[in-house]
């Protein structure tokens, strides 16, 4: 596998054979963590010029359905420690096809430019023209009607988000699919790269043709025809809406309820009834999560005139712009949606730090003064207003809030209700200790580290802190395989450790389950010494109040069993790799 | 005595609607060509100018009379019973008249420089998960 290195401060680029790197750390996040410790100094601010972009893909991209997810690492502007995002569109596998394992980034250009990368060339274009549009979707077509490759690559764009260095800026990806947390975004406008394209024509011979369609035949079935991710096919993440609130574990208006008498409303059943228009898949998917909804918006002043966005929704866009803030209409909270679309916003961190500002402005932590617009939950129209000046950032308070919850409730006071783990924004999810534990854990602080919330929802009984430390970091450790592999996460359920073992044969690899769960381990030990390394203290995990305030499917949790937890985490495993 | 007839069949569009733009199709097709990745791969799956208005598939719509077989000069690529093409690589010199002549862009350039190609072997249309490509008989 071959790594494309681009300097954006010499207008230069190398190509390495690193196979080495591939066969020990598998590719995506195992390869991501050593190309970072390889390039980086770990020390440097992350939205200087010492910050460094991996791009990483894996062993089964464009080789098996699935293996549609490419692995951003970098240091993270909004938490100032590692930073890995995953997307899926149609990054992978024109990386993949243009003959790339992965991409590393590196400098600062001195004038705004795009990258395109066809094949085995490099050019570097001029954005200055179009550096300043703010509109994500638009900064995509102008780029896509101006390059070659349509079918075959992608384009990877900031909007005004990361122009404007908000910490919480994503990069977009065939307009729908991001790398949406953590920041790439700002790390991109910190560069002055408007974008990255991709166009990939190329392929390997198969090696075993026999034992391999056999393989791969096996993988399409399970995805089409066992339970294993039919969720996916049908509402989509949006099916999750009406379960967790009825679970009570659904966090409402800044998390003072779990409960959102409007959840029916945005619920994924109303929204596939109401608005669905279209879905559409990542490179080499066959289930098509990502749902489209078709909003009809007539114009202001003249009559029968209209105009129609489609408007890509999730869970947790639907928590993050709709319970979150109490917005219980669909118009509205697409409208949110799209809004955050459009300037390349992190959805749930935009979400809540919009959710912490209405409750401080309740509290009067804060006036008018410092938010312009009267927030208050369920307003459509306030929060439109201030996601624009979020990007513009016309006062202090929007230029601190910019820089996400933590910061501003540092600034501002009300840290018990500012919801983030490791300071990254909450995801949706309230439902128990394992929830929680695993957002502070978690090495990427998501919910899709190690699924806490899932777990919580199986336990028949509350077990000591230590057994759910263990059962998340072994989640965590295997799911480090898959996000080397790439592997879509939704597709966990037919990507195990077994089949995982035969598609490696089938591509001319031996290894066994039990060689891949030690590799997750070792993955899992890599990523936690770069994190150390980066300056990352467990000490300084901010347990923020609200969460043991308000009820969830648990009841109420306590302090001191979430304390237990991470005392035995770092005692555990975090000490050991000092 | 009844003579049975071998009809001719090509690769067809069921309903392009439905395309989700997965791809599946195109790597099917340089599978079939014992490669994985899209080198060989004869159909293109796009968006329709971004995904906010669909997406679709390119390929060779079977012409009774083939542009791009009129262009090449050493004869690579000859009319197909039923429409289309056969293409005979070891023929091909590359000098990709064919693409330019191709009305629909659907014929594609490999790195090597020779095209790819559907010769509507119908492959790709098994993999298709919802139901936008079809393998039929077709009038010769």
């Amino acid at each position: 596998m071959k790594v494309l290195k681009i300097d954006l401060s010499k207008y230069r680029y190398e190509v390495e054979d690193r196979k080495d790197l591939f066969e020990e750390w598998i590719g995506g996040t195992g390869v991501a963590v050593q190309l970072l410790k390889e390039e980086m100094d770990l020390r440097a601010d992350p939205l200087s010029e010492e910050n460094v972009i991996v791009f990483a893909i894996g062993p089964f991209t464009s080789a098996y359905p699935l293996a549609s997810k490419t692995v951003a690492m970098f240091k993270s502007p909004l938490t100032g420690n590692l930073g890995e995002s995953h997307a899926g569109g149609r990054t992978a596998t024109a990386i993949a096809n243009a003959g790339y394992g992965a991409i590393v980034i590196k400098g600062k250009s001195k004038k705004p430019i795009y990258i395109v990368v066809h094949n085995d060339k490099v050019y570097f274009r001029d954005a200055r023209v179009i550096w300043n549009i703010a509109d994500s979707l638009i900064v995509g077509r102008i780029i896509a009607e101006r390059e070659s490759g349509r079918g075959i690559r992608t384009v990877m764009r900031i909007g005004g988000a990361g122009n404007k260095l908000v910490r919480y800026a994503c990069v977009t990806t065939e307009t729908y699919r991001h790398f949406g947390r953590l920041g790439l975004g700002a790390v991109f406008g910190s560069k002055n790269l408007k974008g990255l394209v991709v166009i990939g024509r190329g392929s390997r011979k198969i090696p075993d043709r026999h034992k391999y369609k056999e393989v791969y035949e096996k993988i399409l079935k399970l995805a089409l025809e066992s339970d294993a991710m039919k969720k996916y096919h049908l509402l989509g993440t949006a099916v999750n809406v009406n379960p967790l609130n009825q679970l009570k574990a659904l966090p409402t208006k800044n998390l003072k309820a779990t409960r959102f008498e409007k959840a029916e409303e945005i619920s994924g059943e109303a929204l596939a009834e109401h608005n669905l228009g279209r879905r559409v898949a990542c490179s080499h998917c066959p289930i098509a999560c990502i749902h489209i909804a078709a909003l009809r918006i007539p114009y202001e002043t003249e009559p029968y005139f209209y105009k129609t966005i489609m408007i890509s929704y999730d869970y947790e866009l639907i928590y993050a712009l709709g319970s979150m803030l109490g917005i219980g209409s669909r118009d509205g909270l697409l409208k949110l949606i799209h809004k955050v679309e459009v300037y390349g916003l992190d959805a749930m961190s935009t979400g809540v730090c919009l959710a912490w500002a209405t409750e401080a402005l309740e509290r009067g932590l804060i006036t008018e003064k410092e938010t312009i617009v009267k927030l208050s939950f369920g307003d459509v129209d306030a929060y439109l207003k201030a996601i624009d000046y979020i990007v513009k950032q016309p006062n202090e308070f929007y230029r601190v809030l910019a820089q996400g919850v933590e910061k501003a409730s540092e600034v501002y006071g009300g840290k018990e209700f500012a919801l983030a783990f490791g300071k990254n924004e909450m995801p949706g999810y309230h439902v128990g200790y394992a929830t929680h534990i695993g957002y502070l854990i978690g090495l990427r602080h998501s919910h899709l580290d190690n699924a806490g919330y899932s777990l919580d929802q199986k336990l028949k009984e509350i077990p000591k802190p230590q057994e759910i430390v263990d059962r998340l970091v072994k989640e965590e450790e295997w799911r480090q395989v898959l996000s080397s592999l790439v592997v879509c996460f939704f597709a966990r359920g037919v990507y195990k450790p077994e089949i995982v073992a035969e598609a490696f044969e089938a591509l001319g690899y031996e290894t066994s389950p039990e060689e891949l769960k030690m590799k997750g381990e070792k993955i899992y030990r890599e990523k936690l010494r770069l994190k150390i390394k980066m300056g990352f203290d467990p000490d300084s995990l901010r347990l923020p109040k609200r969460i043991f305030e308000t009820e969830c499917f648990h009841g109420k949790l306590k302090e001191e069993y979430v304390k237990e937890a991470l005392r035995y985490w770092k005692e555990r495993y975090v000490l050991p790799l000092v | 005595m009844i003579i049975i007839i071998d009809m001719p069949k090509r690769l067809v569009i069921k309903d392009i609607e439905k395309c989700v733009g997965c791809g599946l199709c195109m790597f099917a097709c340089s599978r079939r060509h014992g490669e994985i990745g899209n080198d060989y791969s004869g159909i293109l799956p796009v968006s329709l100018s971004g995904f906010e208005r669909g997406a679709t598939v390119i390929f060779c719509r079977a012409c009774k009379e083939p542009p791009c077989a009129q262009v090449c000069p050493t004869n690579a690529l000859t009319p197909r019973k039923g429409g289309g093409v056969v293409y005979r690589e070891d023929l091909c010199i590359g000098c990709k008249n064919c693409m330019e002549a191709c009305t629909i862009g659907a014929i594609f350039e490999r790195r090597n420089g020779k095209p790819a190609l559907c010769i509507h072997c119908g492959y790709c249309a098994n993999y298709c998960p919802h139901g936008v490509l079809g393998f039929e008989e077709v009038e010769a």
